[in-house]
């Protein structure tokens, strides 16, 4: 059966707050990419750890946001949240010491 | 016909077995808890590529001597610096920076969907679905163009460790570096687009049941709720590709 094309139920109307907020993080996260940009280009060379440490900073800055705002886990039950992040924090921790693993291994081969 | 706007009815959301964990609904979790799955899928991409990378020589001289060599892991910004329509033109990250501000806006345009799906408003639901699926479109384009371009080479190409010319790479050969550089490449960025491309399949079809009428009827957008997780945890693994792969 063919529903009608125009919907018979009166919509709420919006609430100007919460889409100010969406356009707000939405801003935050263009504003961290512009500022990826500018360390990527415009930083020193020399600098690399820095900018590294920057980029993955920034990283986990606008992960947070769609995590947390985008994605609604910030406001959902916090059982709920922690349960999605403390795994994820292990896989983190396993980035690190693989990390070390393979500096192990270069250094076997060129060091 | 539903022509009630509560949903939220205490009977209404309790699992078959009569609670409800975590506050959620038995859809919601669930997609929470495969998005956990793919995201150690996609880390283990990217600690392979850590480990990979790590284990290989790095570029040491400045930026503006680089050359591709097979000897040493290449400078991503030196491989990445083409553009449509500029060619010759050295742009680095530009065209990578446009897709990844692509993909932002689309999940924004995803939100605005839900928040519209909250309101029961069909209209805003179905126009806020149809720019997030264009801005998926988008992306694809943008993918495949770089694909080809990576795929087919510069013009000067680079000389192999024999000595005779490459150009371009594939999954044996890289012009760019060492192979197993194209072949992260090809791997993390295939994956991620191919998680793209299925992300807008099911925006398009919960876009098209929301036209038709089926989620009105059904009373709630919840649908419009769960693909919208998927399409943004697609956005934050491009994230962390945009950073581990193009920047550092």
């Amino acid at each position: 059966m063919i529903e009608p094309e125009v919907s018979t139920i009166k919509p709420q109307p919006a609430d100007k707050k919460k889409i100010f907020k969406i356009w707000w993080v939405a801003g935050i996260l263009a504003l961290v990419t512009a500022a990826e940009f500018y360390v990527a280009l415009q930083f020193p060379e020399s600098w690399k750890s820095f900018k590294i440490f920057l980029f993955i900073g920034m990283t986990f800055i606008k992960a947070g946001y769609i995590v947390m705002e985008f994605m609604h886990l910030g406001h959902e039950q916090k059982s709920l949240m922690w349960t999605i992040l403390i795994p994820t924090a292990f896989v983190v921790w396993l980035l690190g010491a693989l990390f070390i693993q393979a500096d192990a291994i270069y250094q076997a081969i060129y060091g | 016909m539903a022509n009630s706007v509560s949903v939220n009815t205490t009977n209404k959301d309790l699992w078959a077995g009569g609670a409800e964990p975590y506050k959620a609904s038995y859809g919601k979790l669930m997609m929470w808890f495969f998005l956990i799955s793919d995201a150690f899928t996609f880390s283990a991409f990217l600690i392979a590529y850590g480990v990979i990378r790590f284990r290989h020589p790095g570029y040491e001289g400045t930026l503006s001597d680089f050359s591709f060599s097979q000897t040493y892991w290449p400078v991503p910004e030196k491989v990445f610096e083409a553009f449509p329509f500029f060619h010759g033109v050295e742009l680095p990250l530009v065209f990578v920076g446009l897709m990844t501000f692509i993909l932002i806006l689309s999940s924004v345009t995803m939100v605005l969907a839900v928040e519209a799906g909250h309101r029961m408003d069909r209209q805003g639901v179905e126009k806020w679905m149809v720019w997030t699926i264009f801005g998926g479109l988008m992306f694809l384009g943008c993918q495949a163009w770089e694909w080809s371009h990576f795929i087919h080479g510069t013009d000067a190409g680079s000389k192999l460790l024999d000595g005779s010319i490459i150009y371009g790479a594939n999954l044996q050969l890289n012009q760019y570096g060492p192979p197993d550089f194209a072949a992260f490449f090809f791997f993390i960025t295939g994956f991620h687009g191919f998680h793209v491309f299925s992300g807008i399949a099911l925006n398009f079809l919960i876009f098209y049941q929301a036209t038709v009428g089926i989620l009105e009827k059904r009373g709630h957008y919840e649908m419009v709720e769960k693909v919208g997780l998927y399409w943004h945890f697609v956005d934050l693994v491009w994230v962390f590709v945009f950073t581990f792969f193009y920047l550092v």
